[in-house]
């Protein structure tokens, strides 16, 4: 009987080795991944958070200096133009691509006009981000001069075809037995979509707007010729230059004076907070609307 | 307003044909038992395949009818035939007479939502909507019209008890559907399929993914549902075809000699005691006695 019992243990061998292997090399894939990403978040918090947090909140609510090589806080405007500029491109992207998604996947299928709008949303995924800008410079603010919003149209510009990319996967995965469901319950096919789909489907499309909104938010090149260089406050969408935090992590950083130097420090600090926050938010807020699932 | 109010606008349910005067000259139907659906040559394709074809029976009120036979012969897809659920199906169609209370399922005038609201469907697999316990019973009111809270809560709890759900979830209506059991499921989609007071549930294969106890409750809860519902259930257990209907269709799947494919037929319609105690068909006979399927 222990004869059988023994038979039972691993026995080492060649299989056993290369899991062992295969293990080790897994591990320092991660690592390989992970380490870039802590460097950069270290880096940012190391050199970003004592400038941000000196003398708090002053760096949050100064405005910037006007003269670069002059020490001291702050972003307060820059803090103001990102929400400006980064919320105004979610207002116009994520409405408008959320509702092409539900186009695509629900009403479009195969149909020409679909397979249109599916494929210039991919090649406007490919275009690159500065000339994009360049071309809101052209249409828009060779017109009307500097503004957030012209920023803002630069950056929904950008977002969109993600935005329409990722919804319509995360609606193509909820499962056609639900739709069935609503159908025979005598639903029709847009109160399905609403009722149903959308719930279904709302963790990975917040999810996937999230990722565009934090990728728009640190955005640069496209800013460089919409928004200008402002310095105060200007809690204007319309009217006169403003500024972004991205812009000053450019604009400070590429200056020689080591004060300017720290301001992009702090800002990058700044910046990386406010992704984080406002992803924080909106996950909390999708998991308490769909903590049915 | 209530659910059973809505059927008022309907001329559908006051004008049901009586069997006996047709003069159909079948002995085993009560000259007065209302006929439901009746069909004659009905074919569904899915494109160019034909699925099932020269399907003619009369689906008689308050009785439980049961379509048995073997893989591929037709029984679901002719299921979804009664309540339109193939117009969501791109290629899918229907041809030949479906009659629901005399008039053409398949008029122009006919709204496949309307049809679906007096002909509710259970599926195979339980599929609860991710919601809540209550909201997946309100979901077909509510679709209905039915806003008023307390009209609401009377449908959930009379739902909920003629599906037997009531005592075991009364406490928990406002947890997720998801973390019942899978029978406790699929008598929750049956309470919320009653909940819109349809005339008809058509159940397909209702207790294929449930245990013989699950099984047995789904079957009494059938026979209980008798009394204010049509049934039209698919089987693949013919115990249970012969447990629970009053009338059994017996499809088989013969090769097509238009396309050389293989196609459902309806083999023999009858009383269930006749089909399985002395049935006309050989084909049937062997079926039944296990000697082929």
């Amino acid at each position: 009987m222990t004869t059988v019992a023994s038979d039972l243990h691993a026995k080492p061998s060649w299989r056993s080795a290369r899991s062992a292997i295969m293990t080790g090399l897994m591990v320092a894939a991660v690592g390989a991944v992970a380490l870039p990403l802590v460097a950069v978040l270290w880096a940012v918090i190391e050199r970003g958070a004592s400038v941000a947090f000196a003398s708090f909140p002053d760096f949050f609510t100064s405005e910037i200096p006007v003269i670069s090589r002059r020490a001291g806080p702050g972003m307060g405007p820059a803090i103001v133009g990102t929400f400006l500029v980064t919320g105004g491109a979610t207002l116009l992207s994520v409405p408008l691509g959320i509702l092409g998604a539900i186009y695509l996947n629900e009403y479009g299928g195969t149909r020409k006009l679909a397979r249109a709008v599916r494929f210039m949303a991919t090649v406007m995924t490919g275009v690159p981000s500065i000339v994009m800008g360049l071309f809101i410079y052209i249409m828009w603010t060779m017109r009307f001069g500097y503004s957030a919003f012209g920023g803002a149209l630069a950056l929904a510009a950008l977002m969109l075809p993600v935005v329409i990319g990722s919804t319509e996967q995360m609606l193509r995965l909820v499962p056609s037995h639900l739709r069935e469901a609503s159908y025979a319950l005598g639903a029709t096919k847009s109160r399905t979509i609403i009722a149903i789909v959308l719930p279904a489907a709302a963790p990975g499309i917040v999810s996937g707007c999230l990722l565009a909104v934090a990728r728009a938010a640190g955005e640069t090149a496209p800013l460089l010729f919409a928004v200008g260089a402002a310095t105060a406050y200007n809690p204007s969408l319309f009217d006169e230059a403003n500024t972004s935090l991205s812009l000053q992590i450019f604009g400070n950083a590429t200056s020689s004076f080591a004060a300017a130097q720290d301001r992009a420090w702090g800002a990058a600090f700044t910046l990386v907070l406010l992704t984080f926050l406002v992803t924080f938010i909106a996950r909390v807020v999708t998991a308490r609307f769909s903590r049915m699932r | 307003m209530t659910a059973d109010d809505s059927h008022d606008d309907i001329p559908v349910q006051r004008a049901a044909p009586r069997i006996g005067h047709r003069g159909s000259g079948d002995p085993q139907v009560a000259i007065d038992t209302p006929v439901v659906f009746d069909l004659e040559d009905v074919a569904v394709y899915y494109g160019a395949f034909r699925a099932v074809r020269g399907v003619a029976m009369k689906v008689l009120k308050n009785q439980i009818t049961a379509l048995i036979g073997p893989s591929g012969c037709g029984k679901t897809t002719l299921l979804r035939a009664f309540n339109r659920m193939h117009d969501v199906i791109p290629g899918a169609r229907v041809t030949g007479k479906l009659q629901y209370h005399g008039i053409d399922l398949y008029g122009p005038q006919v709204s496949a939502t309307e049809v679906r609201r007096r002909i509710g469907m259970v599926f195979q697999k339980p599929n609860p909507f991710p919601k809540s316990i209550y909201d997946n019973v309100a979901f077909g009111p509510r679709v209905n019209g039915t806003k008023n809270k307390i009209e609401l809560d009377a449908i959930v709890e009379k739902s909920l008890r003629a599906a037997a759900l009531w005592d075991e979830v009364k406490d928990r209506l406002g947890s997720s559907a998801l973390g019942m059991s899978g029978g406790q499921q699929q008598r929750l989609c049956i309470a919320r399929t009653i909940a819109v007071e349809p005339e008809v549930v058509l159940m397909d294969e209702p207790c294929s993914a449930l245990d013989p106890i699950a099984t047995a409750r789904i079957e009494e809860l059938m026979r209980e549902l008798k009394s204010r519902f049509t049934i039209v259930i698919v089987t693949h257990n013919m115990q249970q075809a012969a447990r629970v209907s009053d009338r059994t269709a017996f499809f088989t799947a013969e090769l097509d000699s238009a396309n050389d494919r293989r196609t459902g037929i309806l083999v023999e319609y009858d009383v269930t005691q006749k089909i399985f105690s002395n049935p006309s068909d050989e084909r049937t006979e062997n079926y039944i006695t296990g000697r082929f399927g």
